[in-house]
């Protein structure tokens, strides 16, 4: 396997236009006849697939929900940069381009952040465009917000529901071009496998998830944009459906996995109320401008929070970090959170909360004002929890909530199979180790609205690529092999549900590959992984059947997927010896407990080629070169 | 984009047309009523309005041409409001072929949920009354004074209870429908929304009042 | 608590369906009800039976995919709440629920509490959108939108079109759906040149579709879990007459 990275050479600010211009083309009336596969709704997925289908490409897409409109990109709250330099407060690209490589802790490619932040720009007039309601200054400009402790305003809202906006605007863009005859949308189905013809990605097979029909589409090129895999802890922020099927299927004919240990943790979630929870629900960030954390000074402290004394209160956030206080990074938010409660001073029933207090700010703002700005927020606490924010503080915990880790792709956006482009967070490449606020949505759009459309068509102009259809025989086998593990499935019938193989899964990742990871806890974890993962062949029970819509059975492949992508994960984590961004190893932090990089060893991507089920996945590097930031210790003190 | 439907066959182009029609035969109603209550003037002036009714027009119009003219009118706006309610009610019963075990209702109210019903009743109603007060066939001793024929007919008790009825039902039928009308006609606001609330309250009350003080007077004895 | 539930089941579109009894002994008032649902169906398999199939996916608040009626409510009695946030403290120990899925002939059961909502794609796929090609939009700042504008179109965007307002509607009409995704558009200075097609051509495959008219009973308003107010519906009918009469 070989990683050619393909960064255009020159300065860092003309790289992408050369690269464009040197990109091959495909003669207008040529383009309807190429067939692109796009997997994926979501922002990446949609806006890939409208634009593709705009210029005239053949665009099939496909996605798991019942309506294209229903990813979980829906989900995002905060906003979405954009070096647009509105608000006059110095912003830039470069601007953008530094604090993003900055943010993932130097392990991402300068050239494809610098790319991102150059189209920042355009996804907001795209957006404006299509209808996206942005918040607005009085004036009718385009407001904007400071975020995740970012020094300029250079983040466009939706209110709370920035993503909703912009998926809406990219489904209304799919809808239109569905309508025109140039996208056939398939919803209700599964990619189920990539089938690779002459070493090519030439289609998939899905499974209809009404039916049960597993079929077979062929294409010149496949587009997946398929989102990340926090769903591998059981409990995160994500939406029940998300899962690391079409990346894993890839992975495993060939496509490099690169940095699966880079995961995120939010900070601010609502903590788990017991055994029957199924997910966590996501507070924005910006309630920590107002909020105050803390946690009693006592361990096992059962007192109710009010009637623990000020002095006997710690304020650990304002305590470790005086000039960022409560707005510290999520990383190191996160994992003070856990310190904490480590010791035992965590709050709630199962002491694993801390305390995210307004009394502070609304005796000095007057809770009317508190209320205008936080109100929705406080009313879903209150609907999930059944506490009164405003009368006793909010507990919160971190949860999973992104991944930065995913396929390895080249600065085309193409993975190491030829032909399979990899969009979205499904991807590894701009965020690093550690994804700032409000860059996910910039990431997602830049990828389907700006870039594969001019490089797929350069994969296309320059491959001999010969017909295929779903009856050739490398299509025929592929189904072959997706049937078979569906019967498999179906044939067990032990005992345990899917879900509870799912959440002991869930478990081992977070004890041993979440937060906080050491030497000997990946090492359990490596041994735990392949003996739930036997467990759950000879004794899940699936009912029902195959040929039917089957929730058990969607899930079940999904879980079985999981088992094996876990012990990746692991074996990243434990490779990697050093801590980064959003992977904390333990064995190796400051005096004070903060992350130390190893810049000398591992300042490189992680790519990993499958070598079989259970079999130490073989490790390739692509070195990272900083040649416009200087490499730094990110610091918050 | 699809290729748009004519505007009547629309289901907003329905509603439109029945939103029109329903406010025309509310403007019928209200000067019906307010006419109506000149029998608390005696026969001789309520006779004389009769006649005015059926000599307005003179001299360009023969005697009654008006009236027929006003009666075409009503009975083609009567006409359009029906089918439209026909053909938009089976629309509805075919958009949910399988109800609900359980219904719980949140907003709507006994009116809206009765327009249907109401309707007929006063379909019913008005073939009566015509039958009754206009043509006499349904009149146990009609006469040539409207006067006498309108104090002889209710004078009898069931007579007066089916028109009781048939009020009650125009006054909740009004309640919603005039309400509803301004919503179908894109005449609403939310600025305006609780002043038309207040009208058709207003005028559902006031043409119900107004139509039952007759029959109720009658059988008190204060008209004779 | 203990709850008994009776629950919609039904294999395919084309069989015919009916309820089912369960009694759950130990509901924690901290689930949500889909997690109550969950549980159930954990227990369903564990004795062999088929789990009861329902959608859902982000389970808080915004995807759109579940929603199920509850003693004749749309995602159940708590305002502005969808079905998974919903917890099962609005409910008392020893009560009896009945869920249901949509009933709306434009909606079809797929299975037990699932329906297909493709018809809202379709309404959407008829005039939902600004044509506005990839690349070719103008900056940003020179399309400027009075704030109060750009309040309200957000207010009729916010919905996440699960269909709550269907099957809230004792006609089983689409119009609370078709009137957010007009007004959105129709409020804001990008969406004008298409408005008139767009309404009309909206409307039009409502009809088509199958759901019912509307006839004012603002139970859609009163279900729907973003609040969505039935003035847009007022709103689309006056751009429905203007389009029509300018069409003509």
């Amino acid at each position: 396997m070989e990683l050619n990275s393909k960064i255009p050479s020159g300065p860092i600010q003309d790289k992408w236009d050369s690269h464009k211009f040197n990109l091959k083309l495909i003669n207008p009336a040529n383009k309807r006849k190429y067939q692109v596969i796009v997997v994926g709704s979501g922002l990446a997925g949609a806006s890939a697939a409208a634009t593709l289908a705009e210029l005239g490409y053949d665009v099939k897409c496909f996605c798991f929900q019942d309506s294209p409109r229903r990813a979980h990109s829906i989900a995002a709250q905060g906003g979405i940069n954009a070096a647009k330099n509105y608000q006059n407060d110095g912003d830039s690209i470069y601007r953008l381009f530094y604090d993003t490589v900055k943010g993932g802790d130097f392990r991402s490619r300068e050239a494809n952040v610098y790319r991102l932040a150059q189209i920042s720009v355009n996804i907001i007039d795209q957006a404006a465009a299509q209808g996206v309601p942005f918040a607005r200054e009085y004036g009718g400009m385009l407001a904007n917000r400071s975020f995740g402790g970012a020094q300029v305003s250079r983040t466009f809202y939706a209110r709370g529901q920035t993503g909703q906006q912009l998926l809406l605007g990219a489904y209304s863009a799919l809808s239109r071009m569905i309508a025109a005859g140039k996208v056939k949308m398939y919803p209700r189905t599964e990619m189920l496998d990539l089938v690779m013809v002459d070493g090519k990605a030439r289609g998939i097979v899905t499974r209809d998830l009404t039916t049960g029909k597993i079929e077979s589409h062929a294409g010149h090129a496949v587009v997946m944009a398929t989102g990340g895999y926090s769903t591998v802890f059981y409990l995160s922020t994500n939406a029940m459906g998300c899962n690391v099927t079409a990346n894993w299927r890839a992975h495993r004919k060939g496509a490099a996995f690169a940095n699966p240990c880079y995961t995120q943790i939010h900070p601010t979630c609502i903590p788990v109320s017991g055994d029957h929870q199924s997910k966590l629900t996501l507070m924005s960030e910006s309630l920590r401008n107002d909020g105050r954390i803390w946690v009693p000074k006592k361990k096992g402290d059962t007192r109710a929070a009010k009637d623990i004394p000020e002095n006997e209160r710690d304020y650990y956030l304002e305590r470790l970090y005086p000039s960022f206080g409560n707005l510290a990074p999520r990383d190191l938010a996160s994992r003070r959170a856990k310190d904490m409660c480590d010791l035992g001073q965590g709050v709630g029933a199962t002491g694993l909360g801390v305390y995210l207090d307004f009394s502070d700010a609304m005796k000095r703002d007057g809770e009317a004002t508190i209320s205008e700005k936080y109100g929705n927020l406080f009313d879903m606490y209150e609907r999930i929890t059944g506490e009164n924010p405003y009368r006793q503080p909010m507990r919160i915990f971190p949860a999973p909530h992104y991944t930065m880790g995913g396929l390895w792709v080249d600065y085309n956006l193409m993975s190491t199979i030829p032909g399979l482009h990899v969009l979205g967070e499904a991807n590894f490449s701009d965020h690093g180790a550690n994804r700032l606020g409000a860059s996910a949505l910039m990431q997602g759009l830049a990828d389907g609205y700006f870039v594969i459309p001019y490089t797929i068509g350069d994969y296309l102009a320059r491959e001999e690529l010969k017909d295929v259809s779903p009856s050739d025989s490398e299509f025929i086998e592929t189904e072959k092999q997706v049937r078979q593990k569906i019967d498999r499935l179906l044939s067990i019938d032990g005992t345990r549900t899917v879900d509870s193989f799912h959440r002991e899964l869930g478990r081992i990742m977070w004890n041993h590959c979440g937060m906080a990871r050491t030497d000997k806890g990946l090492k359990e974890a490596l041994v735990k992984i392949p003996e739930l993962r036997d467990e759950f062949w000879n004794n899940v029970r699936v009912l029902g059947e195959g040929s039917d819509l089957n929730q058990s059975l969607e899930k079940a492949g999904r879980v079985a997927d999981f088992l094996e992508f876990a012990e990746l994960m692991c074996h990243d984590a434990l490779t990697r010896a050093e801590s980064c961004g959003g992977h904390f190893r333990e064995e190796h932090q400051t005096e004070d407990g903060e992350a130390k990089r190893n810049d000398e060893e591992y300042s490189h991507v992680s790519a990993w080629e499958f070598t079989g089920v259970g079999s130490t996945p073989k490790l390739h590097k692509e070195n990272l070169e900083f040649e416009n930031v200087k490499l730094a210790t990110r610091s918050y003190k | 984009m699809n290729q748009a439907q004519s505007f009547p066959r629309s289901s907003i182009g329905k509603k439109f047309l029945m939103a029109i029609t329903g406010l025309m035969l509310l403007g019928f109603v209200l000067g019906h009523m307010i006419g109506n209550l000149k029998a608390f003037q005696g026969a001789e002036k309520f006779d004389a309005y009769a006649l005015f009714l059926k000599e307005v027009g003179k001299p360009v119009l023969g005697k009654g041409d008006f009236l027929w003219m006003a009666r075409l009118g009503l009975l083609a706006a009567v006409g359009i409001h029906i089918f439209c309610a026909v053909s938009l009610t089976l629309q509805n019963r075919k958009a949910r072929p399988v109800g609900y075990k359980k219904t719980a209702r949140e907003a709507s109210t006994y009116a809206s949920r009765t327009m249907l019903w109401g309707g007929i009743i006063l379909a019913l109603y008005v073939i009566y009354h015509i039958l009754h007060l206009t043509t006499g066939h349904a009149h146990h001793d009609f006469g040539s004074s409207v006067y006498g024929n309108m104090v002889a007919g209710f004078k009898q008790w069931p007579v007066s209870l089916a028109y009781v009825i048939a009020q009650i039902a125009l006054g909740m039928h009004l309640f919603h429908g005039f309400w509803s009308a301004f919503r179908t006609l894109g005449a609403n606001n939310p600025n305006r929304d609780k002043k038309l609330r207040a009208i058709a309250v207003f005028l559902a009350v006031a043409i119900t009042a107004g139509y039952l003080s007759i029959p109720v007077s009658v059988m008190a004895g204060i008209i004779q | 608590m203990k709850l008994t539930l009776h629950v919609w089941r039904q294999k395919s579109t084309s069989q015919k369906g009916a309820f089912e009894t369960h009694v759950m002994d130990s509901v924690s008032p901290d689930m949500s009800f889909l997690e109550m649902l969950d549980e159930l169906n954990q227990a369903l398999i564990t004795n062999g039976k088929e789990p009861v199939a329902f959608d859902h996916d982000c389970r808080e608040g915004i995807c759109g995919s579940c929603g199920v009626v509850i003693n004749g409510r749309p995602h159940g009695p708590q305002r502005a709440t969808t079905a998974c946030q919903l917890h099962m403290r609005s409910y008392q120990d020893g009560q009896e629920i009945w869920v249901e899925p949509w009933r709306a002939s434009a909606f079809p059961v797929v299975k037990d509490l699932m329906v297909d909502r493709t018809s809202f794609d379709r309404i959407i796929q008829s005039g939902g959108f600004i044509s506005v090609r990839t690349g070719s939009a103008p900056d940003a700042n020179e399309i400027p939108v009075p704030k109060v504008d750009a309040d309200k179109a957000f207010d009729a965007a916010a919905c996440i079109g699960c269909g709550a307002c269907v099957a809230a509607c004792p006609n089983a009409s689409a119009m609370l759906f078709t009137a957010a995704k007009v007004s959105h558009m129709g409020l804001l200075p990008q969406g004008q040149p298409e408005r008139e097609q767009r309404v009309l051509s909206m409307v039009s495959t409502m009809d088509e579709e199958g759901f019912g008219s509307c006839t004012n009973h603002k139970e859609c308003q009163e279900a729907c879990p973003k609040e969505i107010s039935i003035d847009y519906i007022s709103r689309m009918n006056r751009d429905y007459v203007c389009a029509s009469k300018n069409k003509g």
